[in-house]
């Protein structure tokens, strides 16, 4: 007969204990506390608010969203105008002008912070000295500071409009900005997108080919060359044959002035500029330790298998240390979309200078502002988490 | 080997001593082969190496020429520091850093008073020191001091207590270096502890506290930090009552601190994760309670294992302290921004001598922290591989 302790049968009755010395009661009563003590922080808040607003003469609610907003943004794509565009609009202004800056800054920050991340592991020691301390000297100093330094120090400092310097191809740079040719898109330029987007959609279509080819047969398809001739050759030629539609608005300079060109602002170039050189340090670091993260191993018995170097980092290396890239970089650009909202220092009018800074100046409606503000990064960054989730669990490691 | 040899030694035609192995042919090693292989390797690294020798030649004599050679070291304002014909290259303008070195480390401060902040300055370096040197004496003190007697005397030395002899100075005065330590300083001592229950939350088995946990790590680390300090600054009055309106360097404490934690939250959890569960079923065959187990044999490790993270946190916090200029508080790089717009410093070399001194300043203080966790992260790694 086992021990009536042990046995797990019908009658057996669990050991009488106090609920002081129950776990489930013992975690049944925190509960009820922690949530006792938030329920009474929200009521508290609430009631707070509700009585100050009162006090203060403060609407609220989200009427002001239609009201006309009567104060102008100094850049945007869309069309705004003070007289007629509500807070809505300006919303929308900011949110575009955020979403602009950070797309073009993370393409840029990409393209800086491989090259820097390879540089580092260079065996050119200068390259990799150089890398080194830029990543150093660029991670340890605040990007308000930067940002200022960019600003204020540099852009605000070049010369006036009548001493612009010149760049090659009629891009002038001065202390109102940089004016570039603005492009001007003619009749038949829908072709040539057309033909792009044919070009990319094949491109995808013959690298899945390509890669289920490789798994099957082990034979490798010149991917390169193909996505080459699909990406930018058929392009180019689409753009000759039908004629070149694409004309240029070239910047001149006159006497005082600089007529017609697109101008970029120099709070837009401090932001972009701060914000790239800035987030690519970061990505250096991350790109280094996912190329170290590759263990020499795989190299070597790449080589040994008689694979040639530049095969086995395109199937070897590069396809692991993705893997250990992709996580660190995805955050990195979140990093930079909320670092973007620094803009406010710069004068660059993006989502939270415009909404948090005059938006919420002027109606003073400081919970329903601020809320919708942390709102929309909220949702850019669970997006982003929840998509990168789903990425991860596709290509993790399955141990068998 | 020897005796094969000297059994041999009678026969002619045997080698008797041993021959020096030749020298590597000179092209393999020195600094000639050196040179080849680490700069001149094939086209594409010579003219890498060129470009990088043209670029440091361009930009470093300027670049030092500015802060050294042609610098102003003495002067009271604007005239020692403009272009004119007796120094046509005028370089840094450090007389004015020297002229407004004391504003960019109290602030407004009130003079007669500015020894109390001195007497913290030296307390947080003790207190750092203590804390971060291993090999210093009774460091259980040291962490007394610093998360417990250090706080609470800061707080009266600074504010001060008339019933102590100290006037009162209400933080509006502060500014300067003093802003941005008492802001790292106030978000590292509160974010860890702070950090550490909210991991513990979000790795706990009650629901309650880990819907809130996660709820609140993710929220704070989706938005960023000018928001949370906006929120902190238009929000928090407007959620207390009347009475209990709190001051902008308050505000701004919050909301670094509540930030601050939840980026923790997530470093902590890492080390949480990293421990194998025999750990804590090691722990809970002995016997221990939820809190032995977590002081006693989880935190020490989890925490040991996350130190450089921990530091590296604390990077970004201090890094972060400059956002503080949201809410209006004079911090060490306001007071910049603030002093190289002065008339009486009206001259074209002040602002970027200005960013230099305060890049310098917080390249100094980033580095020595990234310095230090590097030196921990190896001594764990050699802890390791024992």
């Amino acid at each position: 007969m086992l021990d009536p302790r042990l046995s797990d049968a019908p009658g057996s009755q669990p050991a009488k204990v106090s609920p002081w010395r129950d776990p489930r009661w013992r975690s049944y009563a925190f509960q009820a506390v922690l949530m006792g003590v938030i329920g009474f922080l929200v009521y508290e808040a609430f009631s707070n608010a509700t009585e100050n607003l009162k006090r203060q003469k403060i609407a609220s609610g989200f009427g002001f969203w239609d009201t006309n907003s009567g104060f102008p943004i100094s850049f945007s794509i869309q069309h705004y105008s003070e007289a007629t565009s509500t807070y809505g609009d300006a919303f929308w202004v900011g949110m575009v002008n955020t979403l602009l800056v950070a797309a073009i800054g993370i393409v840029l920050a990409t393209l800086l912070g491989f090259a820097v991340g390879v540089a580092r592991l260079s065996k050119n020691v200068l390259v990799a000295f150089v890398a080194r301390w830029y990543v150093e000297i660029l991670r340890n100093m605040p990007l308000l500071l930067q940002l200022l330094f960019w600003y204020n120090a540099v852009l605000k400092a070049l010369p006036g409009m009548r001493d612009s310097i010149k760049l090659p191809m009629n891009i002038f740079l001065n202390n109102r900005g940089l004016t570039t040719p603005r492009p001007i898109p003619e009749d038949g330029l829908g072709w040539v997108g057309i033909v792009l987007l044919l070009g990319l959609v094949l491109t995808i279509a013959v690298r899945i080919w390509a890669k289920r080819r490789l798994e099957a047969t082990g034979q490798l398809a010149p991917v390169g060359w193909i996505s080459l001739f699909l990406l930018v050759i058929a392009p180019a030629l689409a753009f000759v044959i039908a004629g070149k539609p694409l004309g240029f608005d070239v910047p001149q300079a006159g006497r005082f002035n600089i007529v017609g060109g697109l101008v970029f602002q120099p709070e837009f170039l401090a932001l972009l500029f701060g914000l790239v050189l800035y987030t690519a340090a970061y990505i250096a670091e991350v790109v280094r330790a996912g190329i170290m993260a590759v263990s020499h191993g795989q190299t070597e018995a790449a080589y040994a298998l008689g694979l040639q170097p530049n095969i086995t980092s395109k199937l070897i290396v590069i396809p692991q240390a993705m893997r250990v890239i992709i996580p660190p970089l995805t955050s990195q650009y979140l990093n930079l979309t909320k670092n973007s909202s620094l803009a406010v220092f710069v004068g660059y009018p993006d989502l939270a200078n415009v909404f948090t800074g005059t938006v919420l100046n002027q109606t003073g409606q400081a919970i329903e502002v601020v809320g919708i503000t942390m709102l929309v990064y909220l949702s850019i960054s669970l997006t982003t988490s929840f998509v990168m989730n789903w990425y991860n669990r596709r290509v993790a490691l399955i141990e068998r | 080997m020897s005796k094969t040899v000297s059994s041999n030694a009678n026969q002619s035609f045997v080698q008797h001593n041993v021959i020096e192995p030749s020298r590597p042919p000179s092209n393999l090693v020195g600094p000639v082969a050196w040179a080849r292989e680490h700069l001149f390797g094939g086209v594409f690294n010579t003219s890498a190496t060129i470009l990088i020798l043209l670029f440091l030649a361009w930009v470093v004599p300027p670049f030092l020429d500015f802060l050294w050679f042609d610098a102003v070291w003495t002067g009271k304002d604007r005239e020692a520091c403009i272009f004119n014909d007796a120094h046509p290259d005028v370089g840094a303008c450090w007389a004015f850093i020297k002229d407004r070195f004391s504003f960019f480390n109290y602030g407004t401060y009130p003079i007669p008073e500015r020894w109390r902040v001195d007497v913290f300055f030296v307390l947080l370096t003790i207190a750092v020191v203590w804390m971060l040197k291993l090999s210093l004496p009774r460091r259980d003190l040291g962490a007394i001091f610093a998360f417990v007697i250090l706080p609470v005397v800061s707080y009266f030395l600074l504010i001060g207590s008339p019933a102590l002899g100290l006037p009162i100075v209400t933080t509006n005065l502060w500014g300067g270096l003093l802003v941005t330590l008492v802001v790292s300083a106030v978000g590292i001592v509160v974010s860890l502890p702070l950090g550490i229950l909210l991991a513990l939350g979000r790795r706990s088995t009650m629901p309650a506290a880990q819907v809130f946990s996660v709820a609140f790590i993710e929220f704070v680390r989706g938005v960023p930090l000018i928001t949370v300090l906006f929120m902190a600054s238009v929000m928090l009055p407007l959620f207390v009552p009347r009475e209990f309106e709190p001051d902008k360097l308050l505000r701004a404490l919050v909301g670094v601190a509540l930030f601050a934690s939840a980026y923790m939250a997530e470093v902590v959890r890492a080390g949480l994760q990293a421990l194998p569960k025999g750990q804590y079923e090691g722990a809970m065959a002995l016997g221990l309670s939820y809190g032995q187990m977590m002081r006693l044999i989880i935190l020490p490790q989890a925490l040991k294992v996350t130190i450089p993270n921990i530091v590296s946190n604390y990077i970004g916090l201090f890094k972060d302290t400059t956002l503080v200029v949201i809410v209006g508080l004079f911090d060490f790089l306001r007071t910049i921004e603030t002093a190289r717009i002065d008339p009486i410093w009206a001259a074209p070399t002040v602002s970027p001598t200005g960013y230099v001194y305060a890049a310098i300043f917080y390249f100094i203080f980033c580095f020595a922290m990234s310095s230090y966790a590097r030196t921990i992260e190896q001594r764990l790694s050699k802890a390791d591989k024992r």
